[in-house]
């Protein structure tokens, strides 16, 4: 390709690989008048594929240093030095008063609470919203029942809407049923608005496997449950783990329903995150701000080391929608 | 199952159209009973929910919603506020930018990604691990770097360069950017992933071909690779606006809003009127121009996407 670059206006074949013969002799007898003799490794071209991956690389992990390095200084330290350099003393006390005593203008015991808090709502919610899905596509890709399709299409379009337009209702619908502010609220707002995407992930899967299982199985005798329980759910361990990786990311990074549908002292992480970092009130502790950050983006960022390809196998199925 | 379609044709040749119709309904009843929340979720919620606030977006709803319908006056003093008009210039700006930086960063990553180097995995890794991260990790982090007094500014004017400006976020002209900066280092790498999976479904007989005509790499990509990666263009476009309408964290964690109102978006204006301000009536009517915008851009990509299909 390197050598194709070279050969201006070539647009036939027979002139390119005469052209190509002439390098390689030329190449051989060491008098080519014209282009350089294309090396092995560290080719022009290389050079700069690498050269740019490299720098983009380092302004995407840049962020990520600064949070590091700054969470783990002393304020005097960020006062007088500059954000990239690497903490000349370093301290766990950001850390610690992060966690514990950071203050949001409600109360002052950290980001603990707000952990917990996270942790209250992300499983419950995760576990409820997969199981839900799964049974939807289930019954869409093996039940096919009449107007099955349509809902879909309207629980597509859905996850279109800006959520801003749906709150309100939502809003009235909880106070209808009693749930406005309890964690039971949050747990099922989680579960309709991820519902679009997590039962499309499982329809295109069910739809997917033979339907000869499927088929099998009813001639056995198993009914609805029994299918889904003794013969879908084992098989699809895979889809699971991406639907948990997909929800348990969303759910944790939510910041809007968690202000919207739920009571201060029920607040998730990033809510209170936001607080403690962006409160007015006394003086700003960097290093206490970034550690907060870092803690607070710990999760997800684990779950994407550590799944890997799944992960990209999840967005890429949550991104084509439809 | 009782409700076997084979038996029931085995039953009588010809039955009595009244008791075949309650069997219908019970045909593969448990799926319909399992599908109900789907299908609450959907008519109520989705439906419902948009109906909803689109009629009560023509009422003067004030504390709580009332069925008081006044026309359009909701939307002649949206239009009215200067604070709107700022959010939708920013939207505007916000979008354009990032679509196509989004769009053209996107695509040259992929292609650098795609030309069978060493440590691929690790570098998509990177590019793709702040999009794990939340809106609101993004937004602090990046307040912090571009803090003018300890961030990007101070370090390039002790570097010797003692007149150097950057302060997007303390500078109303240009806080917007300081915005699309953040929101570009969290969502490029979503879109570099779609793209790389767009190159790999491409004939690898495309790329033999234009080699032996001798065509550089750079005219393949712009004039044949990209025309036939037309579909991922497409749902790039769709994924990346239908992700601007819903701007909304970010802004709250980087700037709130500020300074002044130099980067108030439109989903923000919405919280602030439905539950800061008191005032539903112009909460429903500025999500109802949200839900505008997507209709733009969503239906007529749905139209070309499934009207297609089912036509062929």
């Amino acid at each position: 390709m390197g050598k194709c670059r070279d050969i201006e206006h070539a647009p036939l074949r027979a002139q390119a690989e005469t052209v190509l013969t002439d390098y390689a002799a030329q190449s051989r007898d060491g008098t080519g008048p014209r282009g350089r003799k294309p090396k092995k490794r560290l080719s022009g071209r290389n050079i700069m594929i690498y050269g740019t991956l490299f720098v983009v690389s380092v302004y995407y992990l840049l962020p990520l240093w600064v949070m590091v390095v700054t969470s783990l200084k002393g304020m005097p330290e960020i006062r007088l030095g500059n954000i990239f350099a690497p903490p000349v003393e370093i301290t766990f006390e950001p850390w610690v008063k992060a966690w514990s005593e950071a203050c949001t203008g409600l109360n002052c015991d950290g980001l603990s609470r707000g952990f917990w808090n996270s942790v209250r709502i992300t499983v419950p919610s995760a576990l409820f919203s997969i199981f839900i899905a799964s049974v939807n596509g289930y019954a869409l890709a093996n039940w096919r029942f009449k107007g099955g399709e349509a809902f879909f299409t309207i629980l597509i379009f859905g996850a279109f809407v800006p959520y801003q337009v749906m709150l309100y209702p939502m809003v009235i619908l909880l106070r209808e049923i009693g749930l406005y502010g309890s964690l039971a609220g949050l747990v099922l707002v989680h579960t309709v608005f991820g519902m679009p995407i997590v039962t499309l992930l499982f329809r295109n899967y069910f739809t997917s496997l033979p339907e000869e299982l499927f088929k099998a199985a009813r001639v056995d005798g198993a009914g609805f449950w029994g299918i889904y329980f003794r013969v879908m759910l084992p098989m699809s361990l895979p889809i699971f783990t991406v639907a948990m990786i997909i929800q348990i990311t969303g759910i944790w990074n939510d910041f809007l329903f968690g202000t919207v549908f739920t009571r201060p002292n029920l607040y998730p992480m990033t809510v209170q995150l936001n607080n403690i970092v962006n409160s007015v009130q006394g003086v700003k502790e960097y290093n206490v701000n970034m550690a907060a950050t870092l803690l607070t983006g710990l999760v997800p960022l684990a779950i994407y080391f550590a799944s890997g390809k799944l992960f990209v196998r999840g967005i890429a199925a949550g991104a084509v929608k439809g | 199952m009782p409700s076997d379609p084979v038996h029931a044709r085995q039953g009588g040749t010809a039955p009595p159209s009244a008791a075949r119709r309650p069997r219908r309904l019970l045909r593969n009843l448990t799926a319909k009973i399992a599908a109900i929340p789907m299908v609450l979720t959907a008519m109520v919620v989705f439906l419902g929910g948009t109906v909803w606030t689109v009629t009560y977006s023509f009422t003067n709803s004030k504390l709580l919603p009332r069925a008081e319908f006044v026309g359009l006056a909701q939307y002649e003093r949206l239009w009215a506020t200067r604070r709107w008009v700022v959010s939708i210039e920013n939207l505007a700006i916000y979008g354009l930018c990032s679509l196509v930086f989004s769009l053209v960063i996107g695509f040259v990553l992929a292609a650098l990604l795609d030309q069978k180097i060493r440590y691929e995995s690790a570098f998509r890794t990177i590019l793709l691990y702040p999009f794990a991260l939340s809106f609101i990790v993004t937004g602090l982090v990046w307040q912090w770097i571009l803090n003018p007094e300890f961030g990007v500014q101070s370090i390039i004017r002790a570097m010797g360069f003692e007149g150097f400006a950057f302060d997007p976020l303390y500078n109303p002209d240009i806080a917007i950017f300081g915005i699309l900066i953040a929101g570009l280092w969290q969502g490029t790498g979503l879109i570099m992933v779609l793209m790389l999976a767009g190159l790999r479904g491409i004939d690898g007989e495309i790329w033999k071909a234009s080699r032996v005509d001798g065509i550089p790499a750079w005219k393949t990509y712009i004039f044949i690779i990209v025309p036939m990666m037309r579909p991922v263009f497409i749902t790039a476009l769709v994924l990346i606006t239908s992700g601007i309408v819903k701007l909304y964290d970010l802004v709250v964690a980087q700037t709130g809003g500020g300074p002044g109102i130099a980067t108030e978006v439109p989903a923000k204006y919405v919280y602030d009127y439905m539950f800061g301000g008191q005032n539903l009536g112009q909460g429903f009517a500025a999500s109802t121009m949200m839900l505008l915008a997507v209709a733009i851009v969503v239906i007529p990509w749905a139209m070309l996407e499934f009207g297609g299909k089912r036509r062929g």
